[in-house]
């Protein structure tokens, strides 16, 4: 490959004093010091959090009512820095949604290793764990930071479900899909 | 020793590769001989063969012989044997090898076949892999993922079927799951002769069932678990406890009777969740009782041992083993082994007991046994003590030497290993009359009359060898951390057996076995690291005389 | 009120003149490091310090615009240093690292006694005469504060070497090149200033009086015209030179935290950092002032325009306070707006690489200064001889 030199364009006197330049800068941080702040005062002004956001991960109920998370343990094992606890548990027998079988005894999120990758959400085969808009957590003790069953689900509340394969599956058992 | 005859070998090819296999091979064994993987669900080496799931399919054939010459005709193209292939595909496990056939499993015909096979079977399969208790050990989803078309073509409402059936005591079938292989079938009525499950009805709706007034309530139900490729039949104890992925697999010895089946312990951050069997074809094949699988449950049951007690105080193992010699000095002392040591735990045993000068015995347990994998002697490792020299003979029930030497006084102190005493036969007045020091697991009669309480281990929490019915020497490994407060059994021992004068190695299993191989001349040869997953046969002729009670059972004949 | 101050002994009067410019310059000085940060923020597109607010003084109305100024960050920050543990590390030498930011003080407070920052008019045996409001009314002037400005630099060396460090080390090694070199530049480039004051034959002066004075003149006429354009050349010079003795951005280089740390007060935290400080901001309101003298009028409110002109229109040249007041607003005014240049500067240049900054001081701005001197040294002569 040849060698192209470049030879840089020599300075010129003026250049050489540096002070147009200075005076060009002093021109531009001059231009900022009346310009309007970029700065967002955050407790007073909050960002527009956009679609899609990757906040704290929360469990959602279908519109139903029912918990959509089935405790697979699919995030648990999916989660890089293994922030998700997971104790399953079987639905009893007379509940309604008896026909989901199980259900999370508990579901423990430590927020101090969660890493907000959101495989988790990616991973959920149910759609019941989503990283939605929350983007603050703070707490004075370790075990605060934990959260558990009932505080995501209080954080996730319900999100619209397109699918509702467990309400078919009941509509089928009940029909009795007889062929 | 009888030299294992030479099997008739025949070649075949498969996928082009030739191989040597043993005529009466089927063609899924032989692939696997070469590596190759003929997906299937119905058929198990262990049970006979039905070829009704069909997805063992392939395609095979014969080289071309010329009806004339009785010569191969040649292809011309390639100057190789010309082979006439089958034009339908035939089932890998009902085909047995014969010389010269040729295989396909890669063919576009065997996969078509195979995909075919795998629409019809997730037709009315339910989409619950995420609560299912097989999904990831499950080959439904293996195969789907390896040998099917990837979306379904199928609109119509799948069928509805019974998800909470309980077959017996253990065992919950999922019927919507079943994919009607009848392995569960085949095991109960070939292996266990318990012929109590069927199918019903026909085609889709066809159902796996109990036969009517019975229940799957054998010893051997949960193996129906183990060999069902789908999530059909679950473990009502195992169910929906832990996704089998976070599971860490650790092999050992079920120690519930000295037929010694090889189990894999299945554990999470150090609680245990499921025991299953382990194959070994000259112990246990692929099969182990229900009721070893439940002993895991001793590792977490109430009682056990965490503390070390010295006259009822709490103390530290420093202490108690300095006041448990203290107790055995001026002599008349017996240490009672037990069948369920390992086999260096029970050679340490020997070495206090030989150092403290005391008589030395075992406990019998004998139960009915079942003539397949649970024999008669409940003491996994009788034969251990016999080869390391700790008995001579075989125990005696109810500890009847023992209980007279402390009637007539000769007795003063009783070091127990694992044995509750007054469960062994030992009255509470003959407990009373001597000092007890006692090394367990769980509270017990003796541990509450002992004067020294040192904790030890479960096999599940320690690795060690025992000697089987078949003189066998099998392997366990640790499992699971010990609790808090209780000691390995052999450091334990090691730290008595010093005190007393004994010279031990360091209570280390390579250490331990380098002392055994000198001293024990059937175990010269053998260490800890070396002694293979499937055990090794010692020569059992010095014992051959001695009145062992097990009866016949799966690969053991008594030697009488 | 005049009358009994003037009364009072002489030593009780310079003692409370003393304590009064002190007492202005050092909060003045601590103000700078607010400005600092304000000015950096707003050049940066940021509001900076807003939030700090002592919690008794929030419900009075118009307070919010004094805590959006930063002004209560100001007190917090002082609070912070004087009560915030003062750690001293076990390497160092305890008591040249204490004297340090003690000495860095002295020259910094003392120049400012030979810096007249107004005048009022008074009347001596029935002239009125100009009188300057200063400290000390002593010849040597400018001289006074070259020679004690530049023992600034001690405190500097000695902080660097009693922290037994090698980057503040290296940091006060830089100073003290810095400073030599710079001082030369600046030294000279004044002697022009001083060869136009100094009418042949008569007794010199170098007081910075004589300087206002000479920039003093009412409507066009030489005296009137201020010195920054007819000597714009000292006056660049005078002012490169400043930035450099300052240790201001971009001759930043006994501190050059990107290449040493901290430079010469890595070592130093709490209160002694902060005497640093308020001394670097003392010299840069000195240096200022100075430079307001030389060249910028002092407190003469524009060319042609001086500052008794301004009071005989307003009727206040009998009233010396007012005066004097007027003449200190602005002095002040100007010395801010120069602050404020050195930090628009500070916030627009980058640093200067060491041996630029030597090579920019010996090479270009040395030459400079001599080649200037000569020229004013002959363009002076030729207009005396010709007058």
């Amino acid at each position: 490959m040849a060698v192209i030199p470049v030879s840089r364009k020599p300075l010129t006197l003026l250049e050489r004093t540096y002070l147009p330049q200075i005076a060009g800068g002093l021109k531009t941080t001059l231009k900022h010091f009346f310009a309007p702040k970029d700065t967002m005062e955050y407790p007073e002004e909050r960002p527009a959090i956009p679609a899609g956001y990757r906040g704290v991960p929360t469990l959602v109920f279908d519109p139903h009512g029912r918990e959509k998370c089935v405790s697979c343990q699919l995030c648990e094992f999916v989660c890089p820095p293994k922030a998700i606890r997971i104790t399953p548990g079987e639905i009893a027998a007379d509940a309604p949604t008896a026909h989901v079988e199980k259900a999370p005894k508990e579901f423990e999120i430590d927020m101090l290793r969660c890493i907000y990758c959101g495989l988790c959400q990616e991973v959920c085969p149910e759609e019941a764990i989503w990283l939605q808009n929350v983007y603050t957590t703070s707490g004075y003790s370790r075990a605060e930071l934990v959260n558990n069953k009932q505080k995501l689900y209080e954080l996730g509340g319900t999100l619209p479900d397109t699918h509702f394969k467990w309400d078919k599956k009941k509509a089928a058992e009940e029909g009795g899909n007889a062929h | 020793m009888i030299a294992p005859t030479k099997p008739d070998l025949v070649t075949v090819n498969i996928d082009g590769k030739e191989i040597a296999v043993p005529k009466g091979t089927n063609v899924i064994e032989a692939a696997r001989l070469v590596g190759v993987d003929v997906p299937h669900y119905c058929y198990h080496p262990k049970l006979t063969i039905v070829g009704n799931c069909r997805m063992c399919l392939i395609e095979m054939g014969m080289p071309a012989v010329d009806p004339a010459t009785k010569t191969p005709i040649l292809d011309p193209a390639t100057g190789k044997p010309k082979i006439n292939w089958i034009p339908r595909p035939q089932i890998g496990c009902g085909t047995n090898v014969s010389p010269g056939l040729h295989i396909r499993t890669q063919s576009p015909l065997v996969k078509d076949c195979r995909e075919g096979v795998m629409e019809f079977l997730l037709i009315n399969h339910p989409l619950d892999c995420p609560i299912c208790d097989q999904a990831g050990e499950c080959k439904l989803q293996e195969q789907a993922t390896g040998y099917g078309r990837g979306y379904s073509r199928f609109v119509e409402q799948k069928n509805v079927k019974p998800k909470r059936t309980q077959l017996g005591p253990r065992v919950t079938l999922d019927d919507e799951r079943c994919i009607l292989c009848s392995r569960c079938i085949r095991f109960t009525k070939e292996i266990v002769k318990d012929d109590v499950l069927g199918f019903i009805d026909r085609g889709s709706h066809s159902t796996l069932t109990c036969y009517p007034g019975k229940q799957l309530a054998n010893n051997y139900s949960l193996n129906t678990v183990d060999i069902c490729p789908v999530g059909a039949l679950t473990s009502t104890d195992f169910r929906f406890k832990m996704r089998v992925w976070f599971l860490k697999q650790t092999n050992s010895i079920d120690t519930e009777s000295s037929v010694g089946a090889n189990t894999v312990v299945w554990s999470r951050e150090g609680t245990i969740y499921r025991i299953t069997p382990r194959q070994n074809d000259g112990v246990n094949d692929t099969w182990m009782a229900d009721s070893g699988r439940e002993r895991y449950k001793q590792v977490r049951a109430a009682g056990r041992l965490t503390t070390v007690k010295v006259n009822g105080n709490d103390s530290s193992p420093q202490i108690a083993v300095n006041a448990a010699l203290h107790f055995c000095k001026d002599g008349g002392v017996a240490v009672v082994g037990s069948g369920r040591s390992s086999v260096e735990e029970q050679w340490v045993t020997k070495k206090l007991a030989d150092a403290l000068k005391a008589t030395t015995h075992l406990v019998s347990r004998v139960g009915p046994g079942d003539g397949l994998l649970v024999s008669a002697d409940r003491n996994p490792n009788v034969r251990g003590a016999l080869v390391t020299g700790l008995i001579a003979t075989l125990p005696t029930a109810k500890l009847a030497s023992l209980a007279a030497a402390i009637d007539a006084g000769q007795i003063k102190t009783v070091v127990s290993v694992g044995e509750d005493l007054a469960d062994a036969g030992l009255t509470a007045a003959q407990l009373a009359k001597v000092t007890i020091v006692y090394l367990g697991t769980h509270a017990n009669a003796t541990s509450a009359a002992a004067k020294v309480v040192l904790p030890t281990l479960t096999v599940f929490e320690k690795s060690g060898t025992l000697v089987n019915q078949q003189f066998r020497i099998q392997k366990f490994t640790k499992a699971v951390p010990a609790p808090a407060g209780a000691t390995d059994d052999l450091v334990v021992l090691a730290k008595l057996a010093t005190a007393a004068g004994a010279t031990v190695p360091a209570a280390e299993l390579a250490a331990v076995w380098k002392a055994i191989a000198t001293e024990v001349p059937a175990l010269s040869t053998i260490t800890y690291a070396n002694l293979p997953e499937t055990g090794l046969l010692l020569d059992a002729t010095p014992w051959a005389a001695l009145p062992f009670v097990e009866g016949e059972s799966l690969h053991f004949k008594p030697a009488k | 009120m005049a009358d009994f101050y003037f009364h009072l002994p002489a030593l009780l009067r310079f003692v409370l003149q003393g304590t009064a410019v002190i007492l202005v310059l050092f909060p003045l000085a601590a103000a700078c490091s607010m400005a600092e940060r304000k000015i950096s923020a707003w050049m940066q597109n940021r509001p900076g310090p807003n939030r700090t607010i002592a919690p008794f003084l929030a419900w009075i109305p118009g307070m919010g615009v004094l805590k959006r100024l930063g002004l209560f960050q100001l007190a917090a920050d002082g609070g912070k240093f004087t009560f915030k543990e003062d750690p001293v590390p076990g390497h160092v030498n305890k008591f040249y690292f204490i004297l340090a930011p003690i000495i860095s003080m002295i020259p910094a407070l003392t120049t400012v006694a030979v810096v007249p920052f107004g005048a009022y008019v008074t009347v001596i045996e029935g002239q009125q005469v100009l009188m300057p409001i200063m400290l000390a009314q002593v010849d040597v002037g400018l001289l006074a504060v070259f020679a004690v400005s530049s023992l600034g630099v001690y405190s500097i060396i000695l902080a660097g070497w009693a922290s037994n460090s090698k980057y503040p080390f290296l940091g006060s090694v830089r100073a003290s090149a810095q400073l030599i070199s710079y001082e030369l530049s600046m030294t000279l480039s004044v002697l022009p200033v001083f060869l136009w004051i100094n009418a042949p034959g008569g007794a010199g002066t170098l007081s910075l009086l004589e300087v206002v004075q000479m920039q003093s003149g009412v409507g066009l006429q030489w005296d009137s015209v201020w010195f920054v354009f007819t000597m714009p050349v000292s006056a660049f010079v005078f002012l490169v030179a400043l930035f450099a003795e300052t240790n201001r951005q971009p001759f930043d280089m006994p501190e050059s935290e990107a290449d040493l740390v901290g430079g010469f007060h890595t070592e130093y935290g709490a209160f002694k950092w902060s005497l640093f400080f308020v001394a670097e901001y003392c010299h840069m309101i000195v240096g200022s002032g100075v430079f307001v003298l030389l060249f910028l009028g002092g407190w003469n409110p524009l060319p042609g325009l001086p500052l008794h002109l301004l009071a005989d229109w307003m009727h206040i040249m009998d009233k010396p306070l007012l005066m004097g007041l007027l003449g200190i607003g602005i002095f002040l005014g100007k010395v801010a707006a120069f602050i404020f240049f050195f930090m628009w500067v500070r916030w627009t240049l980058p640093r200067f690489r060491y041996d630029q900054v030597m090579a920019i001081g010996w090479k270009k701005l040395l030459p400079l200064a001599i080649a200037n001197l000569i020229f004013y040294a002959l363009a002076i002569a030729w207009i005396e001889t010709k007058a």
